[in-house]
């Protein structure tokens, strides 16, 4: 019961690879960019880092592997993705999903079980550290001695 | 009386519902009918929500409290609240529309559900679990629109893939003759709140009294019955 509007997402040629109307593939896609698939496909569909998009003509046979993955038409195989899994409107799944997100909207057919998994944290790096200079040291300033006018301060004092 | 006979009618401890002032609230509650807005999903035409407490579904998540990773069935079809609410509970859903499979398997005709070789096939589609997968399963109202033989399999099936202490929950018609009632989407507002939304009528398989459905659980530990205002029995029943 998505409250977001109903939209039909349309292949970008130039950041998705895309799977026309009257393609028919059997076997098995590696992809490393998006995927669009309009047409059938039978077998896997892996995009690991990327968004698989079935879109409202699309008919799969075929387990999908990816970050993301949105459907519109007809799909009949298991789902795995790192993000988020779409089923929208009038859409069919029949399979299992595994995911850490999932959305499906009122008139989507869905049948099989949702596992979902929590996204692993991120290792973050820490912050690089200022590269310091072996021949020019950074000078600390040392105590001030009021008895001893000017003994004990380092050059970068006196200078400043 | 006949709702205090009806509440009273079960087997197991534990039942949150047994003193007078949680009585009176069961009695107190009212059903709220309300506007659902109309979003992309929203079919011309459906009748208005209704949002109504559930004393089964009370009970049911009452009855599966404090345990995460659960294994749940939920016969409401593909729904983000359900699945939501399951999932947040820490439980992993199975999803399936059994009424529109129903339709599927058997198509208008009544006297198909009679023939064996379709039922055969029918729960093959639907309950291809293995032995004692599901330790919860949110039947609605489909039961109410299987004829007898269909019904009787099913629940045999069930008593299979259900793991002992599991529980179920379903809805029947309590009218006294056989005839079309209502069905409905169900979609969980929390843990005791449903919201109804009518998607047709059909014809009810048979006559369910608490005689018939004591017998068609005979192989389940314990039956509760609730009786609501709609004249409907939310039924709780154990592994």
């Amino acid at each position: 019961m998505s409250s977001t509007p109903y939209r039909t997402p349309e292949p970008d040629s130039r950041s998705a690879a895309t799977v026309g109307k009257s393609v028919r593939i059997v076997g098995q896609i590696f992809t490393k960019e998006d995927l669009y698939v309009d047409g059938d496909v039978e077998g896997t569909i892996e995009s690991m880092e990327n968004k698989v998009t079935i879109g409202p003509n699309g008919r799969v046979q075929a387990s999908i592997r990816a970050r993301e993955v949105i459907i519109l038409g007809q799909v009949q195989g298991n789902v795995e993705t790192s993000d988020k899994v779409d089923i929208r409107k009038d859409a069919k799944l029949v399979g299992d999903i595994t995911t850490s997100r999932i959305s499906i909207e009122d008139g989507a057919l869905f049948k099989g079980s949702i596992d979902i998994k929590k996204p692993e944290p991120k290792v973050t790096t820490p912050p690089p550290q200022p590269i310091v200079s072996r021949s020019a040291p950074t000078p600390v300033p040392e105590p001030y001695s009021a008895t001893t006018p000017g003994a004990g301060l380092s050059t970068a004092a006196i200078n400043r | 009386m006949l709702t205090e006979k009806l509440l009273s009618i079960f087997r197991k401890d534990g039942d949150p519902f047994s003193n007078n002032a949680q009585l009176a609230s069961l009695r107190a509650a009212v059903p709220t009918r309300s506007v659902t807005p109309a979003g992309p999903g929203r079919k011309p035409g459906r009748k208005d929500a209704l949002t109504r407490q559930s004393r089964g579904l009370e009970q049911f998540f009452f009855n599966i409290r404090d345990v995460v990773g659960l294994s749940v069935l939920d016969c409401a079809g593909a729904s983000q609240d359900n699945i939501d609410f399951l999932i947040n509970l820490g439980h992993k859903v199975y999803a399936q529309d059994l009424v529109q499979n129903l339709d599927e398997a058997f198509g208008p005709d009544p006297e198909a559900q009679t023939n064996p070789s379709r039922i055969d096939y029918f729960l093959k589609q639907n309950f291809a679990y293995p032995p004692e997968t599901l330790d919860g399963v949110l039947l609605w109202d489909s039961l109410q629109f299987m004829s007898p033989a269909l019904l009787n399999a099913t629940v045999d099936r069930l008593a299979e893939v259900m793991r002992p202490k599991a529980y179920l929950l379903a809805f029947f018609t309590a009218t006294e003759r056989v005839r079309d009632v209502p069905s409905n989407s169900f979609r969980i507002a929390d843990n005791k709140t449903i919201v109804l939304t009518e998607r047709g009528i059909r014809p009810a398989g048979q006559v369910f009294n608490n005689r018939n459905l004591e017998k068609l659980f005979g192989k389940f530990e314990s039956v509760k019955f609730f009786l609501t205002r709609e004249n409907l029995r939310e039924v709780i029943v154990r592994r």
